[in-house]
C-alpha cells in the first residue's frame, strides 16, 4: 500500500517503539507509586516531561499530558470558559476551519450560554485578520486559530494573530497538531498549543496541552490530581515516552525531511492539475510541505478514494458521501467552494516513509481514475 | 464498511452510460447532498406484446453506494415488464446487495426512484394511464426538490454557474 494519508495518521517508527517497550514490559510502575518501580515510571515521565517542554521553549509545569489533541482542544477551550466566567467573560473566537473537535466544543459552549465569534477565511484559508480585530471585546476570554489546516495545509499567520491577541490582552490558543514537526513553530505569545503524538510518527492515545502556568484553567477530569490538577487519570507513560522520542526525532529531521517532502508535493500538484477542470485547495506556496488537496469537478470524493485503494493508493476526501453526517467538509465549504466541488475533493498528505517513486506511481494511476467516474458521471459530456 | 458484493458493483457497474432517444429518463438527487442519478430506459415489447424495459442504462455522480445502487437496478429492472419494474423496492435492492452500511440507506432509495422516475416520464410523454401510486411517488419527489432547491438556494446559484 501507497501510504498517502499522512494528516489522519502515521505509522509509529522503530525508535518509538523501542523507547516505549520496556514501560509495556518490565517498568510497567504507576508513576504515583512510592516504590522503585513508581519510581522509576516517573522519573522517564518528568524527563520526557522536560525534554518535551525544552522543544517547545516552554517549561517542564506547563506541560499537560493527555490522551488526544481532541482532548487538548476541549481542555483548552472549556477548560479556560469555566475559569473566565468567574470573572465574568464569556466570549470565544474560534476561525470557521477548526478541526471539528475545536467547533463542537465551541458550538457546545454556546449551547451552554457562552458567545462565540466563527472568524471567515479567505479563498485559500487564511483567517480574516480584520474580523479578528473587529471580534474582541471586553468579554472575550480567548482566541483559538489553528497553525495549520488539517484538510488544506494552510498554514496560518499566527504571528500576526499572536500581535493582535497581545494588543488586546486576550489569551491565544493554537491547535498545532499538523504543523509540528513540518514547519517551524513560533511558540512565543501562544498560550495554549495542542499537539497529538499519531500525528508524528509516535502512539495513538497521547496528546498534551502546553499552556502558560499563569493562565489558569478549570480540569475536564477530576481524580488523583495528575497532571497539575488539570488532567487526573494514570500517566500513560509508555505513550508519553514515545511522543517526547517522535517530537525529538521530528524536530531532528525537519529541516531536510520537510524540503524532500515538498519536492515530492511539488510534483505531485503539477501533474494533478493537468487533470482538466481541477483545482488545488488551499495556498499553493503558504502550505505544509506534505499536504495535497485537489478538486475534480464532476466526479465524488470516495468513489475516488475507492478506486484508489483498488490500486494500492490510501487517501482521503472532504466529499459528504465519507462523512457520517452526509455533509461535505466545512473548511472547503469555507473557502467558498460550491458543493459539488468539496464532494469531488481528494487529499493526499505525505510522510517520511515515502519515496518519490509513490508519487510517480500516483500521478500515473489519477487521471485514470478521475476519467473513469466523469464516464459514468451525468455532469461529464464531452 | 462496503461488502464484497458491493464492491463488486463498484468496480465492474454493469449498463452505464446513456440511452440515445430513450423512451423515458428520471432524473433524481441533488449535487448539494452529494448524490445524482440518471436513468434511462427503452420501452419495447416481449412476445406476448406486453410492455418492457428493453434497455436500462444510467448515468450517476456519487459514492460506491450509489454508484452499485445504480449498477443493480439497472440489472435487475432490464427486461422487466413496466408493472414488475414499479414493484423494485429499496428493500430488494438492498437484500440484492447483501446490505447497505446505514449511513449510505439513501442511496438505495435515490436508485428506485430513478427508475420509477423514468417509467412516469415514459408514462406522460406517451398519454398512457398513471398508476395513483406512482403519480403520489412522483410529486412527493418534486416536492422535495423544490425544498431542496429553497433551501440551498445560494448554492445552487454557484452551482448554475459553474456549469455555464
Amino acid at each position: 500500500m501507497i501510504y498517502l494519508d499522512n494528516a489522519a495518521t502515521t505509522q509509529v517508527r522503530r525508535e518509538v517503539i523501542e523507547a516505549m517497550l520496556p514501560f509495556l514490559d518490565k517498568k510497567y510502575g504507576n508513576a504515583s507509586s512510592l516504590h522503585s518501580m513508581g519510581q522509576e515510571a516517573k522519573v522517564a515521565l518528568e524527563r520526557s516531561r522536560e525534554s518535551i517542554a525544552k522543544v517547545l521553549k516552554a517549561e517542564p509545569n506547563e506541560i499537560i499530558f493527555c490522551s488526544c489533541a481532541t482532548e487538548a482542544n476541549n481542555l483548552a477551550l472549556k477548560g479556560l470558559a469555566f475559569e473566565a466566567k468567574k470573572q465574568g467573560k464569556n466570549h470565544l473566537i474560534v476561525s470557521r476551519i477548526e478541526h471539528h473537535c475545536v467547533l463542537h466544543a465551541a458550538q457546545w459552549l454556546e449551547e451552554n450560554g457562552f458567545e462565540v465569534t466563527y472568524l471567515p477565511v479567505d479563498e485559500y484559508g487564511f483567517v480574516d485578520l480584520g474580523e479578528l480585530e473587529r471580534a474582541i471585546n471586553e468579554k472575550t476570554f480567548l482566541v483559538s486559530i489553528m497553525y495549520a489546516n488539517n484538510e488544506i495545509g494552510t498554514i496560518e499567520p499566527i504571528r500576526e494573530v499572536v500581535k493582535i491577541c497581545q494588543e488586546n490582552s486576550v489569551p491565544l490558543h493554537s491547535d498545532a497538531v499538523q504543523a509540528f514537526g513540518k514547519i517551524p513553530l513560533y511558540t512565543k505569545g501562544i498560550d495554549m498549543l495542542s499537539l497529538s503524538a499519531h500525528k508524528i510518527y509516535g502512539p495513538k492515545g497521547v496528546g498534551l496541552l502546553m499552556k502558560r502556568k499563569e493562565l489558569r484553567i478549570q480540569p475536564l477530569l477530576h481524580g488523583g490530581g495528575h497532571e497539575f490538577d488539570l488532567r487526573s487519570g494514570t500517566e500513560n507513560v509508555a505513550g508519553i515516552v514515545g511522543f517526547a522520542k517522535a517530537m525529538e526525532l521530528a524536530l531532528k529531521e525537519m529541516p531536510r525531511e520537510s524540503k524532500r517532502q515538498a519536492k515530492m508535493r511539488d510534483k505531485l500538484i503539477k501533474n494533478a492539475l493537468q487533470i482538466p477542470e481541477s483545482r488545488l485547495n488551499g495556498h499553493p506556496k503558504k502550505r505544509l510541505p506534505n499536504n495535497a488537496n485537489f478538486s475534480f469537478r464532476y466526479v465524488e470524493g470516495e468513489s475516488i478514494v475507492m478506486k484508489l485503494n483498488e490500486l494500492g493508493i490510501a487517501a482521503s476526501t472532504g466529499s459528504a458521501c465519507s462523512s457520517p453526517k452526509l455533509e461535505p467538509s466545512h473548511v472547503l465549504l469555507a473557502l467558498g467552494l460550491a458543493p459539488s466541488e468539496a464532494h469531488g475533493s481528494l487529499r493526499l498528505t505525505l510522510g517520511r516513509f515515502n519515496k518519490m517513486k509513490d508519487i510517480n506511481y500516483t500521478i500515473k494511476v489519477l487521471p485514470k481514475v478521475i476519467a473513469e467516474l466523469r464516464a459514468i458521471s451525468p455532469f461529464w459530456n464531452r | 464498511m462496503y461488502n464484497e458484493k458491493v464492491l463488486q458493483h463498484f468496480k465492474k457497474p454493469a449498463n452505464m452510460g446513456k440511452i440515445k432517444n430513450a423512451s423515458g429518463v428520471g432524473r433524481v438527487g441533488n449535487i448539494v447532498c452529494g448524490d445524482v442519478m440518471w436513468l434511462y430506459i427503452k420501452v419495447g415489447k416481449n412476445k406476448k406484446g406486453k410492455e418492457i424495459l428493453k434497455d436500462v442504462k444510467w448515468q450517476t455522480f456519487g459514492c460506491v453506494a450509489a454508484l452499485a445502487t445504480s449498477s443493480i437496478v439497472s440489472n435487475l429492472a432490464k427486461g422487466k415488464t413496466i408493472e414488475e419494474a414499479l414493484e423494485l423496492s429499496n428493500e430488494k435492492i438492498v437484500k440484492q446487495l447483501g446490505g447497505l452500511p446505514p449511513t449510505k440507506m439513501h442511496c438505495s432509495i435515490l436508485a428506485v426512484d430513478a427508475l420509477h422516475e423514468a417509467i412516469y416520464d415514459y408514462l406522460k410523454r406517451n398519454n398512457k394511464p398513471i398508476p395513483e401510486k406512482l403519480q403520489k411517488k412522483h410529486e412527493k419527489l418534486q416536492k422535495e426538490l423544490k425544498e431542496i432547491e429553497k433551501r440551498y438556494k445560494d448554492f445552487l446559484k454557484l452551482e448554475k454557474r459553474l456549469s455555464e
